[in-house]
């Protein structure tokens, strides 16, 4: 294989993976917060209960979450060693204070898990807030420097040389702000999906006694709740998205919604396959004039088509079904909150049928797959550029060989690390049923004594 | 001081206390290993008590190392980023798995348990190995051309002896250091039976890691002449970090503390021996420059844009004073509370 292609895989799988351990990482913390808070509020134990058991699976989590993305971080520059060059003078702020937020995660993280018990109540508030704040800054943070790939700006490449430098201006790219928002916003929808679909995945089971099966509806209402919410959030913010790259990116959203023709009255194609060949989007449902109307509010707005640009500057077509699926999978998640509140809380059921969670349970696979889908069709749309207009991703990257063992080695590690994560997590909830939690009393200290040895 | 001087002495700064903590760290998940398969003893738990909330700190520390050379130092970046590829993604292997795994261990069933501390502690052990590999790499003679692009000449690397002084110098610091500091920490326990084993592994491997970088000067002069002539400028840094030696291991025999029945003060020795190895590093360093990679890349040549350069100074002070209440609250919560400690 091709050497770009070899190193895009590569480090393509290392971001594959390692964004679900990061999503969850900026998701989960806030939930913890929102039920440490909850409990302050309600005095409900039950939420107490939600925090300690979800920071063990956090604290689980970490495990796998802090070396892969080491491992991305390093990878970086070991891949894409003329990238890093313009990275190191132009865009080093974010990586460097990403540093700090992280460490200040690590830090408060430690200190939440293995000093809940000799923390004052006001004082684990705090931590978890500030490993929720860390862990979003990190995200935040290291978002800018993809937002930078897309809108690079701050410098100029003069014959190569990287002269005029302005790394506050590179910093605050104009896609900085609606990129971090999109990141951060579907980062805690999925978070919230992941609670409830564990919820649903234990309501499931036959012969639940009364307590429990109360215990997991909240956390399932919680979870539904919150994602509902951040679904809305991401919605609007992915509309400015869209919008931005009309502005910013043209030809992105062009093969985002595989248009070829430039025109007025730009129609919406939803579904179907691209094809190269006839320039049309196959088996697609189409919604006259609305592309024109969502890219810049007027039906009479003109998008451009793929056809302005040279066919070796396109990005690959597929981004089309890429886009499209995580949309799709965006509405379908906010369908299903609504169902659940409406049924909980405006029809106040008691139960829920079992279809109705089977649903919930893919909540929350359905939200990490809308993420993933959006990574890739986030950096697939920006090919061939790694930077945009100024880099293209085939001059930066490495032009040592070994590539193909090392990517069979990494996916190899990822594939032993992915099933450990869940034969761990398995194990360690079913040595710690929720029975027991429930019976236990003693709700903050304990906790030390279980993870460690 | 020059914009370059600083620059590198920041990221020397960085991999000096990455390279402590990491040992502390990586060794102590060895003698976890070690004192797994010993009847009655509370070691493991010691190792573990220590290991729980620190390693995600000190693995900051290596992102740290690498932001910083990326942002101080892009064309050195470059450069080693592409001699280093096979190496460093074979320690980012390890790291994952012994990260993982270490974690794991904690929270899996027990008959899964040891089979975890052992890859864990193993995988550990061969990490500082490979990471220093990084020295006898950068000081020249290890780096071919071909095409325009460097590479690593393996044939070289590991024919030279000064490479398997380096690996001994690795190794057996890792171990003397985190015998060290486990000594101190179960001394601060009141855990006097694993403080006394603790202490006998560090009187044990002193003398050899000593030995071991003797053994890196002498392979030296034939390896990198160069630097080992600018070495002897700053042989002062050299002979004042063997003094610190004497007295950090020495402080071992000291009389016993009062309310304590075992001899030796162990807090003085890790700060001595710290002192120690800061001093080398100094000396070591110093001698290294101007190079970073050895003859092609010096501080002047991959040196950052001014701008970043200043932006990055800004927020590496705005950073370190924002954090220094969560280290202080990481340092009484983990470090010095008897509660904590002394848990049974």
């Amino acid at each position: 294989m091709d050497q770009v292609v070899l190193a895009r895989s590569l480090f393509g799988t290392t971001m594959a993976f390692h964004i679900i351990f990061a999503t969850i990482g900026v998701g989960l913390p806030l939930m913890i917060l929102i039920v440490e808070i909850l409990y302050q509020f309600t005095g409900d134990s039950d939420y107490a209960l939600m925090a300690k058991r979800w920071t063990r699976g956090f604290a689980v989590l970490l495990g796998v979450a802090i070396p892969s993305g080491t491992i991305a971080g390093v990878q970086l520059s070991l891949l894409w060693p003329e990238f890093m060059k313009v990275v190191g003078k132009v865009i080093a702020l974010p990586f460097q204070i990403e540093i700090f937020a992280f460490l200040l995660e690590a830090l408060f993280m430690s200190i939440y898990v293995y000093a809940a018990d000799r923390l004052s109540r006001g004082m684990r508030i705090i931590s978890v807030a500030l490993v929720a704040f860390g862990a979003v800054m990190s995200a935040i943070l290291i978002t800018n420097v993809h937002a930078f790939e897309g809108t690079p700006t701050g410098f100029r490449l003069v014959n190569g040389e990287i002269v005029d430098v302005h790394p506050w201006q590179a910093f605050f790219n104009p896609s900085f702000a609606v990129s971090a928002g999109h990141v951060t916003v579907s980062a805690y929808m999925t978070g919230a999906f992941v609670v409830a679909s564990m919820a649903a995945f234990k309501m499931l089971k036959r012969g639940l006694v009364e307590k429990e099966y109360v215990f997991h509806r909240k956390a399932l209402l919680c979870g539904l709740v919150v994602g509902g919410l951040f679904s809305v959030l991401t919605a609007v913010n992915g509309h400015a998205s869209a919008q931005h790259l009309y502005r910013e990116q043209p030809e992105k959203l062009a093969a985002a919604e595989g248009l070829f023709e430039t025109q007025r009255y730009a129609p919406l194609a939803i579904g179907g396959v691209t094809d190269r060949e006839t320039h049309e989007v196959k088996y697609a449902l189409e919604i006259p004039w609305a592309l024109s109307f969502l890219a810049d509010n007027r039906f009479d707005t003109e998008v451009k088509g793929l056809n302005e640009w040279p066919e070796e500057d396109w990005p690959p077509l597929f981004v089309h079904t890429l886009f499209n699926l995580m949309v799709g999978f965006g509405f379908l998640l906010l369908a299903m909150s609504i169902v659940g509140f409406t049924w909980r809380r405006l029809l106040k059921r008691d139960s829920f049928p079992r279809w109705m969670i089977w649903g919930f349970l893919f909540s929350g696979p359905f939200s990490m797959l809308a993420i993933e889908f959006g990574w890739i069709f986030s950096c697939t749309g920006r090919q061939p550029w790694i930077l945009y207009h100024m880099m293209r991703t085939a001059e930066a990257a490495t032009r040592t060989g070994n590539l193909g063992m090392l990517f069979l080695l990494f996916t190899g590690v990822y594939l032993l690390l992915a099933v450990a994560t869940i034969v761990v997590l398995r194990a360690y909830f079913k040595r710690h049923p929720l029975g027991d939690d429930l019976v236990g009393g003693d709700l903050i200290g304990g906790e030390e004594a279980d993870l460690h040895v | 001081m020059s914009d370059q001087l600083i620059a590198v002495s920041l990221l020397w700064l960085f991999v000096f206390v990455y390279a402590i903590a990491a040992s502390v760290d990586f060794g102590a998940g060895f003698w976890a290993l070690v004192y797994l398969y010993r009847k009655e003893n509370n070691m493991t738990t010691i190792a573990n008590r220590y290991l729980s909330p620190s390693w995600e700190v000190t693995n900051v520390f290596i992102v740290l190392i690498v932001v910083g050379m990326v942002s101080f130092f892009p064309g050195a970046t470059a450069a080693l980023g592409t001699v280093l590829l096979l190496p460093v993604s074979i320690a980012l292997l390890l790291l994952a798995v012994r990260s993982a795994f270490l974690v794991y261990s904690h929270a899996a069933e027990s008959k899964y348990r040891r089979a975890l501390i052992i890859i864990s502690g193993a995988t550990g052990v061969f990490l500082p190995l490979l990471l220093i590999l990084v020295l006898p790499i950068t000081y020249g003679g290890v780096i071919g051309v071909s095409e325009g692009t460097e590479h690593l000449l393996w044939g070289e690397l590991l024919t030279s002896p000064s490479t398997y002084a380096y690996l001994a110098f690795a190794g057996l610091s890792t171990l003397f250091l985190s015998s060290l500091l486990l000594a101190d920490y179960s001394h601060v326990s009141e855990d006097w039976r694993a403080y006394r084993e603790y202490r006998k592994d560090a009187i044990l491997i002193g003398p050899f890691a000593l030995i071991a970088a003797i053994l890196i000067l002498v392979t030296m002069q034939e390896d990198a002449p160069w630097m080992y002539e600018n070495l002897l400028a700053h042989k002062g840094w050299i002979l004042a970090s063997g003094v610190f030696y004497f007295l950090g291991y020495l402080v071992l025999f000291a009389p016993k503390k009062a309310g304590a029945p075992s001899p030796g003060r162990p807090r003085l020795a890790v700060i001595a021996t710290v002192l120690q190895y800061l001093l080398a590093a100094t000396g070591y360093g110093a001698a290294h420059l101007p190079y970073i990679v050895y003859p092609t890349v010096t501080i002047e040549s991959g040196f950052t844009d001014e701008t970043t350069f200043h932006a990055l100074f800004a927020s590496y002070i705005v950073g370190f004073a924002v954090l220094t209440p969560g280290f202080w609250l990481f340092w009484r919560m983990f470090m010095r509370d008897k509660k904590y400690l002394r848990q049974k």
